[in-house]
């Protein structure tokens, strides 16, 4: 939490990143990004702070002002104090505004360890209505606001927002959920980041005895929950069955204490990913899958998607029927034989099952492959991405990235190969560049609902193997804490939301509970051509698009003749006060207006 | 959802299961439970239209999210249309109606229209046609516009299921006479809408100023086939032109800028005897000797009946692709999901398509770079010559991409031109060998150009459905004749017996008498970007013209003032060498192969002018299935809220805000109404508002889902045959051990 708070001050995209992370995962990313940021630091600085700000609170660079309030502080030891609190994304900080007192609070948010409202609307009493903050240095601050207006709820929620970012989109951590540190320092699972969201009933000690049946320690954690029905999408890896068939009472207990967080009576749905011959096929090297006998409040289905050997496989059909040469007559049977579209269809469609499962509250699901990091990545992501719009901002699709797959462990390392000689690498497989094609054809077919556009996807692709960036590298966060790479390299998140505009879709229309479900029919995929062909010179994308260059001119007219309605109306009120107090003595305006009077 | 009643067993003689062709069990279709009398649809009739029969108590499936509900109604067949009456309408939104055809809606189904009729026996579904001794217990319809209807006729009386099945499969099976169509009956009867004479009239003018000031004609009605009026080279003798009916002589389609001419020729009959082969040759050896002589340039000759396509071939391979989108139910549907791009390729429709847009660069290769005159070969000259001298057109000429443009293009070329619609629709049923979609294959050429160049189109994807929809409706002319001959003699008989009454023929081109005029705004892309105005000059203020090229054919381009004082002599020059070139190319076809690679890659190396020549791009990716024709009424291809369809109405609603704001502007200050011209597309573009949830399917297809739920493919998975050994491994090679 320490250097997470301290990374926090440093770096403005950071702070954006976390402040509305949704999970403890998402909070990882601590790279050395001045160079790209000095210029937007600059510029929400400017925006971010008022005049009497800057005179009055001290600020760090990227440091900016959330809300400010006139409040009574009611100190412990002098009695109630009038003041005027400003909340940064960083701090608290109360000036008092009497005469006699020289108070000032500067409490970094950090030290904040619960917010608590006192009194309600009605509470009567002087100073009954306003907040009690509890702070983890051994004190508490309490604040005093008017009744009127609900004064105190912008406060409150600012406080709740800045203050824990991990939990604020999410709702986290409630009654249900909880954060652990379990796994501060990996000794857990190594390939798990080290802020875990677990069932608030179930121990530290329960977890470890679940690890112990998981495939590498992966054990069932909080990736999603639904803001409305509560329902939870959870990942990890294979139940060490083996062909014994054994069993783990620990673990069937912790996904019945899972199935239960939403209170309802449902069973747990259990989504595995794989084929179902080759789950029966691990129990032979020790993995497996839920029984019916050892689960009874789970069901569980197969999804059929295969593993990283055949889109390995698969995507080298592609390459060959594409470079350097686009197969002219027999196109599409030579497409459906590399089969790379027909497994782009099936992940989408595990996708859309862990979604619609989720959505309409039918029950919570859980979702593992093999180890779980890899076709599970896939399915949890892209069934949030259709969950929640706003996974669909171009921050937010970098926090599910960042989350997903890079704080979950997706071995990138081993799966791209980066600065190995060894090509033929049996652990290589192009499992992110899958899932980025599905988000493509999500794209494609609700051109309106994503922010970003297609080349914002193709440069996280370039850039997920030009090593530029530390993003990529290493397989998973132990790893890359050890090699510092937060220090050593700049995350490619800083490129992108410096150039935001550049990745912007400007057909994107914001719509907060809308649920995406695309068609996983091969009557729509295709195959992205100005990723896969764009080597071929024949096969050239229009740059740039029509539609949306027509769409961009018809903004900057509308913007223009915004302005020009709006210099009309200025003139014309301008001129009628002249006209009404003095008489018109500037000719100059009236034949620049050229009106009809 | 209107009823939430359940039907009964009905009476239960068989135990209904759920089979491939009912897949829902009776019990499980929802039904309207309200009387059947009660609030039924009204049955209304064109002018001139009859009713011939009914039966009530049918109940069609609507397919709705993942079930069938069915809705109880009259079936009925009129010598215009098959209607389903029930209230299933009433559930559509004042909006949405706004874009519904005026004619045809929602359950009718013309005549004309009917493909296949099906009939369910015991779950057996066979196809049904003549005389029937027994009678089906559903009645299942694929149309030729796609759409697939579900009746099921268990809870109907038996009479009435007997004259109505009898009745539908007689009025649209059974050979018919020309007279018989129910395009003359309307038009007898019709007497609001105006003459599609004046239309036709002018047609007719806009070919003959174009060309007839030089070039003789030939008035008379010499051909079955030709049009009245049309070009021919001027040497050539008049008595060759009608020597064989018309056959065995060049006519002039089109002239490119550089004038070098398109033509278009049919072959003459086919003889046995060799006497008149020997004249049929020197005949044309003749016709060659005029055309190839100075001052004419190098003609080309495209033979297309032996070295193209086959007029079978295109059947064949509509009839195959045309089935993958008549789905009888979801399970079908997924079931072919997972073999889509072979059957799509088996099907070999995009790759005909692909072979007529290749065939046309090729053309225009000729015409363009090699200042070639091309000859169109063909037997009638009234098929492939129609679809790729259009076709040629509008790559290369911008006025036939604007929508008078086009539609005189179809009218010159197809219309005029002698296409046998009657025979290629199979509209009197009287031969279904003749039967072949050349115009279809037509419209879908021009949709993939549309599709890859849309700005450079005045007219939408949308325009080219209703356009291919209105083959089959027979209140409009315009595609019921097999040339402008066989209608004239019609038309001009029936007037002379019944003298008093005109007869009152509507032109599919007068789109008001199909939709209103929001639904019409769909018709017009807002995309398209207009050729800039000359700034100054002294046409300012006139109505700008497109530009079109009326340089005469066959004549020396002496005169022409694209040439530049030097350019005619190197011009000279390089016809020199070409010539050369030429004739050794006859019989190199790589090098052909090199000079058409070429002229494709540099058009596509540079950047796209879209009042300029077009070319469509031909490989595998680039040529796709028009999924706004093919894919509309098939509810599990439907994107809700998503599609083209999204881009598109947030381009209009931004054309409305700037057009709104435009208008405050000018009312404020009428001095900056400059403003006015840069979004005159803008006009009733309202229609799309609070349109964030339309359909990938608007504006077809409008009911078959409303709610979010995902439609989930039932049968995805397949074993991965060739690469078993790799799907068996392990992710990670690593042994798990025993933990």
């Amino acid at each position: 939490m320490g250097c997470f708070l301290r990374a926090r001050l440093s770096h403005s995209w950071e702070l954006q990143e976390q402040r509305v992370s949704s999970m403890a995962a998402a909070s990882t990313s601590k790279y050395n990004s001045h160079s790209l940021e000095n210029e937007s630091i600059k510029r929400m600085s400017r925006e971010g702070g008022n005049q009497d700000l800057s005179e009055t609170v001290p600020r760090l660079p990227g440091e900016m002002l959330i809300t400010d309030k006139e409040v009574i502080y009611i100190c412990p030891f002098n009695g109630p104090i009038k003041g005027r609190v400003y909340i940064t994304n960083y701090r608290l900080y109360l000036r008092s505004l009497e005469t006699d007192s020289a108070l000032i609070l500067d409490v970094p948010l950090g030290v904040i360890s619960r917010i608590e409202k006192m009194g309600g609307a009605s509470s009567r009493g002087e100073n009954a209505y306003g907040l009690d903050i509890t702070c983890k240095d051994l004190r508490n601050l309490r604040f005093a606001l008017k009744q009127e207006g609900h004064s105190r709820r912008d406060m409150f929620e600012s406080l709740m927002k800045y203050a824990f970012p991990l939990a604020h989109s999410l709702g986290l951590p409630n009654h249900h959920w909880r954060i652990t540190f379990i796994n501060k320092c990996y000794e857990l699972c190594d390939t798990y980041p080290a802020l875990l969201v677990v069932p608030y009933r179930t121990s530290d000690d329960d977890l470890r005895r679940v690890a112990t049946f998981r495939s590498r320690n992966r054990i069932p954690v909080l990736s999603w929950i639904h803001p409305e029905n509560k329902t939870v999408i959870v990942r990890c890896s294979q139940p060490l069955v083996g062909m014994s068939g054994k069993r783990n009472k620990d673990d069937e207990k912790y996904l019945d204490a899972i199935r239960e967080t939403n209170r309802q009576i449902s069973k747990l749905t259990i989504y595995d990913a794989r084929p179902s011959v080759n789950a029966v096929a691990n129990k032979a090297t020790g993995g497996g899958y839920e029984s019916d006998d050892a689960y009874h409040n789970a069901e569980l289905s197969f999804l059929d998607i295969h593993n990283i050997h055949v889109m390995r496989e698969s995507l080298k059909k592609v390459k060959d029927i594409v470079y350097p040469n686009v197969e002219e007559s027999h196109w599409l049977s030579s497409l459906e034989s590399t089969h790379w579209l027909e497994h782009i269809k099936l992940v989408l469609t595990g996708a859309i099952q862990v979604a619609d499962k989720v959505s309409s509250g039918k029950s919570s699901v859980l979702v593992h492959c093999s180890d779980g990091w890899d076709r599970t990545s896939q399915l949890t992501s892209l069934a949030m991405l259709m969950l929640d719009s706003f996974y669909r901002t171009i921050e937010g699709f970098e926090i599910l990235v960042q989350k997903e797959w890079i704080s979950f462990g997706h071995k990138f390392a081993s799966r791209i190969g980066h600065g190995d000689k060894n090509h033929a690498d049996a652990d290589r497989s192009p499992i992110f560049l899958q899932f980025i094609d599905c988000v493509w054809q999500m794209l494609k077919q609700f051109p309106t609902a994503f922010e970003f556009n297609e080349r914002f996807l193709v440069t996280i692709l370039d850039h997920l193997y030009s090593c530029r960036f530390g993003t990529f590298l290493f397989n998973c966060e132990s790893a890359r804490e050890r090699q510092k790479v937060m220090e050593r390299t700049v995350s490619l998140w800083s490129l992108t939301n410096s150039n935001k505009e550049k990745f912007k879709n400007p057909f994107y229309t914001k719509e907060i509970n809308r649920v995406l479900y695309p068609v996983a029919s091969m009557r729509h995929l295709e195959l992205w051509v100005n990723y896969y062909i764009r080597w071929n010179p024949r096969i050239k994308q229009q740059q740039p698009n029509p539609v949306e260059q027509r769409y961009m001119e018809l903004l900057a007219l509308r913007d223009d003749y915004i302005k020009r309605l709006e210099d009309l109306q200025l003139a014309n009120s301008a001129k009628l006060s002249a006209a009404s107090s003095s008489p018109p003595n500037s000719s100059q305006m009236m034949s620049h207006l050229q009106t009809q009077f | 959802m209107l009823g939430k009643g359940v039907v009964g067993g009905g009476g239960g003689t068989k135990a209904p299961k759920p089979s491939f062709v009912s897949y829902v069990r009776p019990e499980e279709i929802h039904t309207n439970e309200k009387e059947v009398t009660e609030k039924e649809a009204t049955l209304h009739l064109l002018p001139g239209e009859q009713l011939l029969c009914e039966a009530s108590t049918v109940l069609k499936y609507v397919q709705e999210d993942s079930c069938q509900r069915g809705v109880y109604g009259r079936l009925v067949c009129t010598d215009f249309k098959i209607a389903f009456l029930g209230d299933d309408e009433s559930a559509l939104d004042n909006y949405e109606t706004q874009f519904k055809n005026k004619v045809i809606g929602e359950n009718d189904i013309t005549l004309h229209c009917v493909d296949q009729i099906y009939g369910v026996f015991d779950e057996k579904k066979k196809t049904l046609f003549g005389q029937l001794k027994k009678y089906p217990e559903k009645l299942i319809i694929h149309c030729k516009d796609l759409r697939v209807f579900h009746f099921c006729l268990r809870y109907t009386k038996e009479e009435e299921v007997k004259r109505i099945v009898s009745g539908i499969i007689h009025h649209t099976q059974s050979p018919k006479l020309l007279k018989r169509l129910f395009l003359f009956s309307y038009a007898q009867n019709n007497t609001v809408k105006k003459l599609e004479k004046e239309k036709l009239a002018s047609t007719q003018k806009e070919i003959r100023n174009s060309c007839s000031s030089v070039l003789g004609t030939v008035p008379e009605l010499f051909s079955l086939r030709l049009p009245a009026y049309f070009v021919v080279p001027t040497p050539l003798p008049e008595e060759d032109v009608k020597r064989f009916q018309g056959h065995g002589i060049p006519i002039w389609c089109w002239s490119c800028h550089n004038g070098s001419a398109l033509l278009k020729m049919s072959a003459l009959p086919k003889e046995q005897d060799d006497g008149i082969l020997q004249i049929q040759k020197s005949f044309l050896d003749g016709i060659y000797k005029t055309i190839h002589r100075p001052p004419y340039e190098i003609v080309k000759t495209e033979d297309l009946s032996s070295n193209f396509l086959s007029l079978q071939e295109i059947q064949t391979a509509y009839c195959k692709f045309k089935q993958l989108f008549l789905i009888d139910n979801s399970t079908e549907f997924w079931d072919t999901d997972i073999k889509w791009f072979s059957l799509l390729e088996s099907s070999s429709w995009l790759d005909i398509i692909r072979r007529c847009l290749k065939k046309a660069i090729e053309i225009t290769e000729s015409l363009e770079a090699q200042n070639m005159n091309v000859l169109l070969l063909e037997e009638n000259a009234s098929d492939l010559c129609c679809l790729l001298s259009s076709l040629v057109q509008v790559m290369m000429d911008p006025h036939c991409r604007t929508r008078t443009g086009f539609q005189s293009l179809v009218q010159k070329e197809w219309v005029m031109g002698g296409h046998c619609f009657l025979d290629r629709c199979n509209h009197l049923r009287q031969n279904d060998k003749e039967e072949v979609p050349v115009f279809l294959l037509f419209l879908d050429c021009v949709w993939q150009l549309v599709h890859q160049h849309t700005p450079a189109f005045e007219f939408t994807e949308t325009y080219l459905t209703v356009l291919s929809d209105s083959l089959y409706i027979p209140i409009f002319s315009t595609f019921f004749f097999n040339s402008p001959h066989q209608k004239d003699t019609n038309m001009g008989r029936e007037s002379l017996d019944t003298q008093s009454k005109p007869l009152n023929l509507l032109t599919v081109w007068d789109w008001s008498v199909q939709f209103e005029p929001k639904a019409q705004t769909l018709l017009r892309n807002p995309l398209y970007a207009e050729k800039p105005k000359p700034d100054k000059g002294p046409r300012k203020g006139m109505r700008f013209k497109h530009q079109r090229q009326l340089s005469l054919p066959l004549t020396q381009s002496k005169s022409s003032p694209k040439r530049g004082f030097f350019r005619e002599e190197t011009d000279h020059l390089i016809k020199n060498l070409l010539g050369k070139r030429i004739s050794k190319l006859i019989n190199s076809s790589d090098e052909l192969q090199d000079s058409f690679r070429e002229f494709y890659d540099s058009w596509h190396s540079k950047p796209t002018d879209y009042h300029g020549l077009l070319l469509p791009h031909i490989e595998g990716p680039e040529i796709r299935v028009w999924a706004q024709r093919y894919l509309r009424w098939i509810p599990e291809a439907q994107i809700l809220g998503g599609g083209r369809m999204a881009v598109m109405s947030r381009l209009l609603e931004m054309m409305e805000e700037v057009q709104d704001l435009q208008e405050k502007i000018n009312e404020r200050h009428p001095s900056q109404a400059a403003l006015h011209a840069e979004t005159r597309h803008a006009e009733a573009s309202c229609l799309l508002r609070n349109s964030a949830r339309l359909s990938s399917l608007f504006p077809f297809a409008l009911l078959q889902r409303h709610s979010s739920k995902p439609v989930l493919p039932t049968s995805g998975w397949k074993a991965l045959e060739d690469e078993e050994d790799l799907a068996k491994r392990e992710d990670d090679f690593v042994d798990l051990g025993d933990v």
